[in-house]
């Protein structure tokens, strides 16, 4: 078991592209840390560099107490799993499994019997004896889990395990590996790129953009105080509104004067984003917000209404039993549900 | 063939028929003839031709040149073929490996596939040449005695260095291409699994590389059949003598030189039973490889 | 379980706050180590590539010296001077018995069998492949059969019967006996197959919904579909013709109809004579003549010429 901290980790790529910015952070002993962005920010590349996989650039990386930067990655008791799954396709489904443990000199009788465990965990015994190319998706996704499984590692990461199953099968399989990490109270970095698993596994979330972290919190944390309207539309679905407006003495006005948001300004008086979730307003003819709908979306559940308050994109929702038309209504806030970010920056104020 | 398949008749048929006549009149009809002359003994003028049975085979069997060809036929195969890949295995898992200059190493590597065989024949002359060859030099400096064209294995060696080094490009360019079709995943995976880089060639690159290698087993050994003539003819400077000879440069030399039509063709018969066999193997496990993918 | 060090909002500005107990206790970090694997790797590529260049470097040196120098020493490695007469010779010096080739000749010749065999098979290989792979024929099979057999069997099996059904159609001599034989093999056919064989079923149904005949959908989508393919094949094919030893050797009799890879017979032949002193500066210029074309056609489209090697498996 192990805690996993970057000091000022840094990664260049040859080609002169800076993948990730200095970052530091602390992952503790135990803890599921999600790693989330959108494509390109820098996700897979942290994940390497902590697998060993990638050379580090600048900084230190420790795993546990030692700083791991050039050790090897078979060497940093670590067990990775790919989007791909990444199977060795000449082996059948427990040589797969036992290949670690049979290059760290284990016994026969010992891999068989912690192969057995870990099948028996993952409902894999009838398959041991096949090839990757035999199973399904799912099947094939369970083998490399039980890969990582057996090996008893200090530290999971896993890069995007899902996103080659269906949906149904995708939350199936989140709440199984969230089970898993638990009862095995094994560190875990997991990355990934669609925001409901972030917020579902979470211990803590890390939020990327373009090779920075925009924010490091519990999903609770991002979702009530996103530090950016980056994560804030990045993270909630459907994503936070944000509306351009003028802050000052108490209220902001978006557009005309009759249009304006009471809401603690804390004398950050000036231009402003002002971002309400779709889940924070609701319709009421008493409401002093006039929204324009365009648009109406059934989602099930709930019901989304899309248009324009003040002459911006604006969308609420509502839930699935409340009528809804399109054409003029008005809208109330919820109290504290405005968040004020900077207009040039965009970082919360 | 295509489920939405058209239905016509005639059409396809007028596109077979140039591909059916090239090989019916240059390929079935020579092929033919070969079998049927097989069992006719010509005489030195070619006017009559008597029916002999299975004659020109059994000479065949006891003709000790041509058992002699058979065997130097086998072992140039056999350590062209081993080399020739192997030679080229290790510089492919090289280039794989490293990442600057990966292209230029390969277009280093590759190039000498198009030079022809005689070509490649005529400077493995000039490099081995008795007298004045610059390796006969360096060999005679280390106090080795090199003939080439005098003594056999002298000459072999020649044949067999330079059939070796014509053929590293081809294989070169099949194990970097097989190299590179193995998923960066999987070598990582085995990168966490493994620590010894040996360890993990042996165990996951070899055989993932398997497919490849078998591929390239059977187009090596038709290489060393067939395509080495050119360099076979130039270093003997067509002038075979008592030098080292392989099997399709025996048909050539019985048939055009000594004239014996049934001998040499008996000995293509034999030849192109040899190739079936290896067709069929290609064959099914050329067919075998596309139903994976 | 989810124990937080830094509570709150943490932003990327904040880089260096995190706490760093593990990473001060250790302070020392072993210094970056040289990559001595590296460097072998990079050693063994070398030693490669100069096993392959260094042959070649050194035949390309002698052809700017002196036969006689040579004929003393063997092949050289520097430059010499004499480049401009060797080249001129191999070039443009009439030969042969019957003085009716030099080099320029057999350069076109060289070009006509490489563009010759390169055209015929991809013709008719891709319209044999099309005829096997889209349409419903009963025979398909049979034919399918009948041209793969072919697949393996080079010319060279079959030399001694080929060059008599030549004889018998009066086709020595001529550029058509020269190409026809070698067009006997279904390399190109096969290789059109599996690649027709890749391109979705969708298509066919979407262009027949379309209204496209077969004839249509060959010109208006196979062959555009085709373009690499065909350009892979085009240089693999060429090279292969350009390359072809004994059956020009055998066919070709009269000299204005000699190739260049066929000129270097006449070379060793003059070599094994041992007469005169040989002439192995215009020799060594003649083969690098023979090799250039070629060559500079693989490394200029080499990822055309890799591609169409490694997806036909020949
Ligand atoms: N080997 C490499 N050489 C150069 N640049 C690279 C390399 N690998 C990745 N990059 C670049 O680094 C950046 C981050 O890539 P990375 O793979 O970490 O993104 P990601 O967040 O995992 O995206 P995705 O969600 O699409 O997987 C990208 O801009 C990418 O183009
Ligand atoms: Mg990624």
């Amino acid at each position: 078991m192990a805690q996993v901290t970057l000091n000022a980790v840094r990664k260049i790529y040859p080609n002169g592209v800076e993948a990730l910015e200095p970052c530091s952070f602390t992952i503790n002993d135990g803890e599921l840390a999600v790693l989330v962005g959108p494509s390109g920010c820098g996700k897979s590349t942290l994940l390497r560099m902590v697998a060993g996989l990638e050379e580090i650039s600048e900084g230190d990386l420790s795993i546990g107490d030692r700083i791991v930067n050039d050790v090897d990655p078979a060497d940093r008791n670590i067990a990775m799993v790919f989007q791909n799954y990444a199977l060795y396709p000449h082996m059948s489904v427990a040589q797969n499994m036992g290949y670690g443990l049979k290059n760290r000199g284990m016994s026969k009788a010992e891999i068989r019997a912690k192969v057995r465990e870990a099948s028996d965990m993952l409902n894999l015994t009838e398959f041991l004896d096949r090839r990757p190319s035999q199973l399904s998706g799912g099947q094939r996704q369970r083998v490399a889990m039980g890969r990582a499984i057996v090996r008893e590692p200090d530290l999971f990461l896993f890069d995007e395990p899902l996103s080659n199953l269906d949906a149904k099968l995708r939350n199936q399989m989140r709440i199984e590996i969230r089970a898993l990490q638990r009862r095995l109270a094994t560190t875990a970095m997991y990355v990934t790129h669609d925001q409901i698993e972030a917020m579902t596994m979470a211990d803590r979330i890390i939020v990327l953009n373009d090779g920075k972290i925009e924010q490091i919190g519990t999903p609770n944390e991002i979702y009530e105080h996103p530090a950016s309207t980056f994560v804030a539309s990045f993270m909630g679905a459907p994503p936070m509104n944000l509306l351009q407006g003028i802050a000052g003495g108490g209220k902001v006005t978006l557009g005309s004067d009759q249009d304006v948001l009471h809401t603690g300004t804390e004398g950050n008086d000036g231009p402003v984003q002002a971002g309400i979730r779709p889940e924070d307003v609701w319709p009421d003819p008493q409401g002093d917000l006039a929204f324009d709908v365009d648009i109406i979306e059934e989602l099930g559940a709930l019901r989304l209404l899309h248009g324009r308050v003040a002459g911006q994109d604006f969308s609420v929702a509502v839930p699935k039993d409340k009528e809804a038309t399109t054409g003029l209504m008005q809208l109330s806030v919820k109290p504290g549900a405005v968040h004020l970010f900077d207009a040039d920056t965009g970082r919360r104020l | 063939m295509k489920r939405a398949a058209f239905g016509h008749i005639g059409f396809p048929i007028l596109l077979l028929i140039p591909q059916i006549a090239i090989i019916g009149i240059f390929f079935y009809w020579p092929a033919g003839y070969a079998v049927h002359s097989s069992f006719f003994l010509q005489d030195p003028f070619g006017f009559t031709s008597t029916y002999v049975g299975m004659d020109n085979y059994t000479r065949l069997a006891t003709s000790s040149n041509y058992l002699d060809a058979a065997k130097f036929t086998l072992i140039f195969t056999i350590l062209v073929t081993f080399f020739a890949l192997a030679i080229a295995l290790l510089l492919a898992v090289k280039a794989d490996k490293v990442i600057r200059g990966a292209k230029s190493y390969r277009t280093l590597l590759m190039w000498v596939y198009a030079i022809a065989p005689p070509v490649a024949g005529l400077m493995g002359v000039m490099l081995f040449d008795q007298s004045r060859g610059n390796i006969t030099q360096l060999l005679g400096m280390m106090g080795i005695e090199y003939r080439l064209g005098v003594n056999y294995w002298d000459t072999a060696s020649a044949m067999i260095s330079v059939s070796i080094w014509k053929q590293i490009p081809v294989n070169f360019i099949f194990f970097l291409s097989g190299l590179q079709a193995i998923p960066r995943s999987v070598r990582e995976a085995a990168m966490i699994d493994n620590r010894s880089g040996t360890a993990r060639f042996w165990d996951i690159t070899f055989p993932l590389l398997a497919p490849t290698g078998f591929f390239l087993l059977i187009i090596n050994i038709t290489y060393s059949l067939f395509d080495t003539f050119g360099i076979v003819d130039t270093i003997v400077k067509s002038e075979p003598g008592n030098n080292p000879m392989t099997l399709v440069y025996r048909v050539f030399v019985d048939g055009f030189r000594g004239g014996d039509l049934g001998g040499s063709s008996a000995q293509s018969v034999v030849l192109m039973v040899l190739v079936l066999v290896l067709t069929i193997v290609q064959f099914r496990f050329l067919e075998r490889r596309i139903h994976y993918t | 379980m989810a124990d937080i060090t830094e509570t709150g909002v943490q932003t990327a500005t904040a880089t260096n706050t995190a706490t760093n107990t593990a990473t001060a206790a250790a302070p020392t970090r072993p210094k970056k180590r040289i990559k001595w694997e590296t460097v072998g790797d990079h050693a063994v590529l070398i030693a490669g590539a100069l096993l392959m260049l260094v042959p070649v470097y050194m035949i390309l040196a002698s052809s700017t010296h002196e036969d006689i120098l040579i004929h003393r020493e063997g092949l050289q490695f520097f430059f010499g001077d004499d480049g401009l007469e060797n080249y001129n010779a191999a070039l443009f010096e009439y030969g042969g018995f019957t003085n009716s080739v030099n080099g320029v000749t057999m350069l076109v010749n060289s070009m006509i069998l490489g563009f010759g065999f390169a055209i015929g098979k991809i013709v008719v290989g891709m319209m044999a492949a099309y005829a096997i792979v889209y349409f419903r024929l009963r025979f398909a099979t049979f034919a399918f059969w009948m041209i793969f057999t072919t697949l393996l069997l080079p010319l060279e099996v079959r030399i001694l019967p080929s060059y008599e059904v030549i004889q018998q159609m009066n086709l020595a001599n001529t550029y058509t006996g020269l190409i026809l034989p070698l067009i006997a093999s279904a390399t190109a056919t096969f290789f059109f197959r599996q690649f027709f064989r890749s391109i979705p079923e969708e298509l066919v149904e979407a262009a027949r919904i379309d209204g496209a005949g077969p004839v249509k959908f060959f010109i208006d989508i196979l062959v555009p579909l085709s373009r690499t393919m065909i350009a892979a094949m085009f240089i693999i094919m060429f090279v292969f013709g350009w390359n072809q030893y004994l059956w020009p050797t055998l066919i070709t009799t009269d000299e204005s109809l000699f190739t260049l890879v066929r000129g270097i017979r006449q070379i060793m032949q003059a070599y094994a004579d041992g007469s005169s002193t040989p002439e192995y500066g215009e020799a060594a210029a003649l083969a690098i003549i023979a090799m250039t074309p070629p060559v500079l056609i693989v490394i200029f489209f080499q990822n055309w010429f890799v591609k169409g090697l490694t997806e036909s498996d020949k």
